[in-house]
């Protein structure tokens, strides 16, 4: 990166360490962060949206909704998440081939022969000629989908219980008022529920933050991955020789996302601030007493 | 030989290979429905493993940590505020890792201390490094939800206990330690099911597994990636995960019955909100 860096065996302390640091891989292991913050802004909104699908269809009084929103957030119940994350890309891409052969394949072949899945090269998925990109896009976007499912019936679980606890006193006032059903899910419930849901929702960023690691697992060239490549001993025919600096690395991670946490922390106790104003709640009413303007 | 022997003698060859008793190598082809689960059901003893100890030392840690965060003296306080903020703040995952590899920078002659040398090789294996961590994981989730409950002890009680005169050791044992207990058990049964779901990770987080030793989910990714079918093995690990889930709610309801048993008519069974994160 720098001029100087031109032959880094003759260069010794702080300029040796500017230029390790700025070498062609450490340029890839600091855009991998920018693969986590991808993953973390795409799945928040994306199970959010689950979440709230999931809650609706279980308080729906149409009773297989019900059943669906219901069942949809116990199974991820009971399960480790990690099973969840191995399963749902490999099942999404078995999937996906699958049908893919069934159209451009002939289907008279099975893809499962014994132990092999096997389909024909123009049904694989992403084409076996596409650029390295799109193989790694389609790893984030299974990664992404995998969490958004997971994280979405946990969004349900949360939103739920939120909508639960919304005073039926409210709603009852709503619909004395002549609200329809559907007007009052819109007027009332909704914006009422936040204020509940905050700490579920909080809880859940946190949990999404500490869980984005597990990215490592399937297979995406992560902050995990980089730093056991950049980590591990490096003799003498790499550039930049050194020993074992896994731990090094790992620290750093820990570092980050101590501070992703921390900072969601002070975030989320703002948030939940401006929620409580004018809540007839136990956080509301002593906001009304200390005087905060509503 | 009829199916139901042959399972039997799948069990018998492989039901304790993951600590290393029985068929020395793994199955590789023509995998039958029984040996999976048999394969599968033999990691989760990993996974009890990790998971009783750990619970058991994070319990006793969790306990003085939350007392120490509980302590208006400040050096009791503030390491113990860092170390919960440190274990609760970052993920377990990094923890493994780093943890592993700080563990295999220990000297491999062993350490020596006063002509004494002490062997650290074995630090690094899964079963004592991983332990650590969990351990200690455990232990700060558990000690918040401790202080919570410590905060939360009904202040009639201690008044109650200074009426007869308890003082120091002796209320904090009959009276401060069984309320805080009571009012953290729903809480901690839930930090319980997680420390169990996370002892899935100790494999995929550099540890090795030594002569192909796993836990479930181990064997349970083995067989998905030998037979490509990723439908029979994880729904398998799944299913024994959701049976011990079960079981901890059992046995977490039987001591919360005896937590609660002087408060009639209230809290007779432990109403478990399946709270699926913690």
């Amino acid at each position: 990166m720098f001029a100087y860096c031109a032959d880094p065996r003759t260069l010794e302390g702080l300029a040796w360490l500017s230029c390790y640091l700025s070498s062609g891989t450490h340029l890839l292991f600091y855009a991998s962060f920018g693969t986590v913050l991808l993953l973390l802004a795409l799945t928040a909104p994306v199970s959010l949206a689950l979440g709230f699908l999931g809650a609706l269809a279980a308080r729906s009084g149409f009773a297989p909704l019900r059943w669906l929103g219901k069942t949809y957030a116990a199974v991820v119940r009971g399960v480790p998440d990690v099973i969840f994350f191995l399963f749902v890309p490999i099942a999404l891409d078995q999937g996906i081939e699958w049908l893919r052969s069934r159209v451009y394949c002939d289907p008279s072949v099975p893809v499962r022969q014994g132990n092999e899945f096997v389909v024909c090269a123009a049904a694989k998925m992403p084409l076996g000629t596409a650029p390295g990109w799109v193989h790694d896009f389609y790893g984030i976007a299974l990664a992404v989908v995998a969490f958004s499912i997971v994280f979405g019936a946990f969004a349900t679980n949360v939103l739920y219980g939120a909508m639960q606890a919304v005073p039926r006193a409210q709603l009852e006032t709503a619909e004395a008022y002549g609200m329809t059903p559907r007007q009052i899910d819109r007027r009332i419930l909704i914006p009422q529920m936040w204020s509940y849901a905050l700490p579920g929702l909080s809880n859940l960023w946190m949990i999404l933050i500490k869980a984005t690691p597990l990215l490592f697992l399937l297979g995406v060239e992560d902050i995990v991955y980089w730093a056991r490549e950049l980590g591990g001993t490096k003799t003498t025919t790499f550039a930049y020789p050194h020993g074992d600096w896994r731990v090094w690395y790992f620290l750093a991670l820990l570092v980050f996302y101590l501070l992703m946490t921390w900072v969601s922390q002070r975030a989320i106790d703002r948030l939940s601030a401006r929620l409580s104003r004018g809540q007839a709640t136990l956080a509301g009413e002593a906001m009304r007493k200390a005087g905060v303007a509503a | 030989m009829s199916a139901a022997a042959e399972c039997l003698q799948t069990i018998a060859d492989y039901g304790l290979r993951s600590i290393g008793i029985g068929e020395r190598l793994l199955p590789r082809s023509d995998f039958t429905l029984c040996q999976q689960v048999t394969l599968i059901g033999s990691g989760m003893i990993w996974n009890l493993y990790f998971g009783v100890l750990a619970l058991a030392a994070g319990f006793v840690l969790a306990n003085g940590l939350a007392l120490a965060k509980a302590s208006p003296r400040r050096w009791l306080r503030r390491p113990a505020e860092g170390f919960i903020f440190v274990f609760r703040g970052s993920p377990l995952f990094i923890q493994f890792f780093l943890a592993y590899s700080a563990l295999v920078l220990l000297p491999r002659e062993g350490l020596s201390i006063f002509g004494l040398t002490l062997p650290t090789g074995w630090m690094a294996r899964a079963w004592a490094g991983a332990l650590l961590v969990l351990t200690l994981n455990t232990a700060a989730y558990s000690a918040e939800i401790f202080h919570g409950a410590l905060r939360n002890v009904p202040k009639g009680d201690l008044e109650a206990a200074d009426a007869f005169g308890l003082t120091g050791w002796a209320r904090f044992r009959r009276i401060v330690w069984p309320t805080m207990m009571r009012l953290a058990w729903p809480a901690y049964t839930n930090e319980a099911i997680f420390l169990f779901h996370a002892t899935t990770l100790v494999f995929f987080s550099g540890f090795p597994a030594f002569r192909q030793e796993g836990d479930s989910l181990y064997y349970a990714s083995y067989l998905a990636d030998k037979t490509f079918n990723p439908f029979v093995a994880y729904p398998i690990a799944a299913g024994y995960f959701i049976l011990l889930t079960l079981c901890l709610i059992w046995l977490f309801g039987v001591v919360n019955q005896r937590l609660n048993r002087h408060l009639p008519g209230q809290a007779r069974r432990l109403r478990y909100r399946p709270n699926i994160i913690r």
